[in-house]
């Protein structure tokens, strides 16, 4: 029980299928055929493999894979903007996937917020309501969403550019409106899809500097997707490796360079050898 | 010859249902009419006792805030003057009337409509084939039975505009809320917005250029039915162009058409500048 009360995100065997005959599907897993196999018999798609894991309070965890591996599917399971096929996942001990309509959106406006990998700001409105649309939308008064969101425009550094309109921004300072927005939520966990992958390498480097920089203070529970070894090695405390929607690997960086538990990883760790 | 024991009509089965809606349902269909009357000839009283003059500065008004640029503005007030002085002010003003009605009732009918189809695909499969016959049928085919219910005059008109003005809103407004980007509407489903929220902050807002399109369409296809309206009894420039007709006097049937495509590129003008978002004016 002790390291329940530590873990701020547990996974418990999830599936998630897309298809009409999901519960086929599952039932083909459940008799260890393969993804490709799953597709051909029932043509359904196995998104998330019987995924087990556990996100600890404060930490910045890493989930990393190549793309298809289900780890952009896997990481909407934490706020159900993806309902799973079957499992459990518990967030501070609460079981999410019990929630009705109204306590998810409770739980999306205070406990959770995201980042998304081509921004998801809204065009109409502008930087300043962008960074404050969480809080309007949980109904705080007009005076702390004008506050909240000016203070966090200013800690990322986008002071003097509160009533310009997204379109106006370049990809990084973007981001930086996406980022600014889930951090004036004020919520514990903050998930990140591929939040700086269509950012260029120099932008990128300086946003991770910044999230490191804010998470000394901060202390939130940061989920992270990447499909780059070299980001997930430099902000992961931990790093989860995704095949086919399978766990491969979990660890620290340090584990995961120096005993990757097979071929997958180990290309993955080449490759970066290789490039340095 | 096709074989004669295939052939079949469903116009005797129509006929006596429209003759059973008219006795049965007569009263009915007779309060509708006197009200909808009642606002038609109230609206036109109004805009015919407006000075002239006042008339044209609410309009130049209009297009001011609407197109924020002077030559628009100007070239729109010019144009109106220009209807007035070929003696057809009077008739402008009524054919005013009756095209604001019709579109005020088609978006109050549009709108909500295409917000449903928008939620529900199932909804959308059964509206879009309905919307084709309502856009397709020959206005004469459903102007009869119309005509049975509510008698000769204007609410014929309206409804007979309404069925084939209403179609583009639905349809606009349908695909401008589908077409809100992907990740917009994740981005606010995680933060936790509700569907009010969802629709009045970001849906509408997002599709308003596609359904001021909409708007655009419908009142253009309501000036369209302005001619066959006047063969019902309804008064305007419609009239003119039929009386134009009938007496062979072109010059005055251009005159009214004239006047007709005046109004129509006056409406356009306003309600496409209305439908480019502030946000993109400022760009």
């Amino acid at each position: 029980m002790s390291t329940q009360a530590l873990n701020k995100i547990e996974v418990k065997n999830v599936f998630k299928i897309f298809g009409e005959r999901s519960a086929e599907a599952l039932k083909l897993i459940g008799e260890s055929h393969s993804k490709e196999q799953v597709l051909a018999k029932t043509g359904c798609v196995v998104g998330v493999n019987d995924l087990s894991l556990s996100i600890g309070a404060g930490e910045i965890f890493v989930i990393m894979g190549l793309s298809g591996s289900g780890k952009s599917t896997l990481v909407r399971h934490f706020n159900r903007l993806i309902d799973p096929t079957s499992g459990a996942i518990l967030v501070d001990g609460e079981d999410i996937l019990q929630y009705d309509m109204e306590a998810l959106r409770q739980f999306r406006r205070r406990k959770i917020s995201m980042v998304f990998q081509s921004f998801g700001l809204l065009p109409h409105k502008t930087v300043l309501e962008n960074v404050a649309y969480g809080l309007k939308v949980r109904g705080e008064s007009k005076q702390v969403c004008a506050e909240r969101a000016q203070h966090w425009i200013t800690t990322v550094g986008l002071k003097g550019y509160e009533k310009s309109w997204p379109h106006q921004l370049s990809g990084g300072m973007r981001q930086r409106v996406g980022l600014a927005r889930a951090l004036a939520a004020d919520t514990d966990i903050i998930l990140m899809d591929e939040a700086f992958s269509a950012l260029d390498p120099l932008i990128r480097a300086e946003m991770q500097d910044q999230l490191l920089e804010l998470q000394k203070t901060l202390h939130k529970t940061i989920v992270f997707i990447t499909h780059d070894l070299d980001e997930a090695v430099r902000i992961g405390n931990r790093i989860a490796i995704l095949k086919d929607g399978r766990l491969i690997q979990v660890g620290t960086p340090r584990e995961i360079l120096h005993e990757p538990a097979d071929e997958y990883v180990d290309r993955f760790v080449q490759r970066r050898a290789a490039t340095v | 010859m096709f074989p004669e024991n295939f052939t079949f009509s469903i116009a005797d089965w129509v006929n006596g249902w429209v003759d059973a809606l008219v006795t049965n349902y007569g009263d009915v269909f007779r309060q509708i009419s006197d009200t909808l009357l009642w606002a038609i000839v109230n609206l036109e009283g109004l805009l015919r006792a407006t000075p002239w003059w006042l008339m044209l500065a609410l309009v130049g008004l209009i297009a001011w805030h609407a197109t924020r640029r002077v030559l628009p503005t100007v070239v729109i007030v010019g144009l109106l003057f220009l209807v007035g002085a070929v003696g057809l002010w009077d008739k402008l003003m009524q054919t005013l009337a009756l095209m604001l009605v019709a579109t005020l009732i088609s978006v109050l009918i549009g709108i909500p409509l295409g917000i449903l189809s928008a939620r529900s695909d199932r909804l959308r499969a059964v509206l879009m084939p309905l919307l084709d016959i309502m856009q397709t049928m020959p206005s004469f085919v459903y102007l009869i039975p119309v005509l049975m219910l509510f008698g000769l005059g204007k609410v014929p008109a309206i409804f007979a505009t309404v069925i084939y003005a209403a179609p583009p809103l639905i349809r606009l407004t349908d695909l401008g809320i589908r077409q809100v980007d992907g990740e917009v509407m994740e981005a606010i489903n995680a933060f936790g917005a509700n569907r009010w929220q969802q629709l009045f902050g970001v849906q509408l807002p997002l599709a308003l250029p596609s359904i001021m399109a909409g708007i655009n369409q419908t009142t253009m296809m309501a000036l369209s039915m302005v001619v066959i309206a006047s063969m019902i009894g309804a008064r305007g420039l419609g009239e003119d162009v039929l009386v134009g007709i009938q007496t062979l006097n072109v010059g005055r049937g251009l005159e009214a058409g004239l006047a007709i495509v005046i109004l129509a590129v006056v409406i356009d003008r306003i309600t496409q500048a209305y439908g480019r978002a502030r946000h993109e004016v400022s760009r």
